[in-house]
């Protein structure tokens, strides 16, 4: 799971409507693939980003290339930026644990397992 | 772009379901059916190169495949299948294709809200331009199911939905889509063949009319 996608993603347990996202990643295996660079893509991507959580996910598992605040003005620099961590950088093997309810989810093999029990949905 | 026939040539790598599982109505997608589905949607529509593309019920991969082929930018497939998703990512290891893959419950994405203007949300912040989708038909034990698969596209999606289904409830899904914001309109036709994977199915095959829909988000 790539950066972006967990960006996507918040707990869902029945109830747990606060501090369910972003969801905590813990003993994170990370992996960086080369994907190739698509500036116009990123660049649309950007207003559908939640910049908070993708800011902290990235410094919690120690990738420090993104400003904290969102930029007024977009460069290049800020587009690659973006690019690797959001579109490079992916959870091998981990858990996502939610903040709000302490529900974990775990990536195995790349997968996050969002499934729930049936007492949680 | 890759031409039609190379394409659908390159999806018969695709490895099907091992087992497929009967109460997920495991269906295998046909190389012909995904590779008409988004040869269509990306040359007549636009809407796949450069996209972000969602794949509901992802099963083995097979549209996902098609999508990356053609050029998404971003793939995502979501499954309730563990099993499904580990080939799904065997088939996008066979092609490099960079699809991230969920383990989700596609009913568990989709709950009432009053609030709502079609009276639903979605309970994950998953967005894309494009969703592609070949959801379960629905059985007497998941009646329905389809239409959950398309309100939780309908809720992903912000350019356009690509689904199959059965040409028999055409009218009612037109109907319910468009109180939902989408403009549905019939692609094509078709005859899905129901290959008999499962015990049950008596006759060798079962051809089920089908049709292909693309749903435009207004
Ligand atoms: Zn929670």
């Amino acid at each position: 799971m790539r950066l972006i996608t967990h960006n996507m993603l918040q707990c869902h347990v029945k109830g747990c409507t606060t501090n369910n996202f972003p969801l905590q990643i813990q003993d994170a295996e990370l992996e960086t693939l080369e994907a190739e660079f698509n500036p116009g893509f990123v660049q649309r991507l950007i207003p559908k980003l939640h910049w908070g959580a993708l800011y902290h996910t990235a410094v919690s598992l120690g990738i420090e290339d993104l400003p904290e605040q969102m930029p007024e003005e977009v460069t290049e620099d800020l587009l690659r930026a973006i690019h690797k961590v959001a579109l490079e950088t992916r959870v091998k093997e981990g858990k996502a644990v939610c903040l709000g309810c302490g529900h974990v989810y775990p990536i195995s093999n790349g997968i996050p397992n969002m499934l729930l029990q049936d007492n949680e949905v | 772009m890759i031409k039609l026939k190379q394409l659908e040539s390159e999806l018969t790598q695709v490895t099907k379901f091992r087992e497929p599982k009967v109460q997920l109505e495991q269906y295998p997608t046909t190389a012909h059916l995904a590779a008409s589905m988004l040869y269509t949607a990306a040359t007549t529509y636009e809407d796949i190169e450069d996209a972000s593309v969602v794949d509901l019920g992802v099963g083995c991969g097979m549209l996902t495949c098609a999508s990356g082929i053609l050029g998404a930018a971003y793939n995502v497939g979501v499954d309730v299948d563990p099993e499904a998703l580990e080939q799904a990512r065997d088939n996008c290891d066979r092609f490099e294709l960079d699809a991230d893959l969920v383990n989700l419950d596609v009913q568990e994405l989709v709950v009432p809200a009053d609030d709502d203007e079609h009276g639903f949300r979605l309970t994950q912040r998953l967005s894309a331009d494009t969703v592609v989708m070949n959801p379960p038909f629905g059985t007497k034990s998941n009646k329905g199911i389809d239409m959950v698969f398309l309100q939780a596209a309908a809720g992903i999606a912000e350019r356009a939905i690509y689904s199959l289904h059965k040409t028999s409830t055409r009218d009612f899904i037109l109907r319910k889509a468009q109180s939902w914001g989408l403009k549905g309109e019939v692609v094509a036709e078709l005859r899905y063949n129901i290959e008999a994977s499962y015990k049950f199915h008596k006759k060798k095959s079962v051809d089920v009319e089908v049709d292909f829909l693309r749903f435009e988000v207004e």
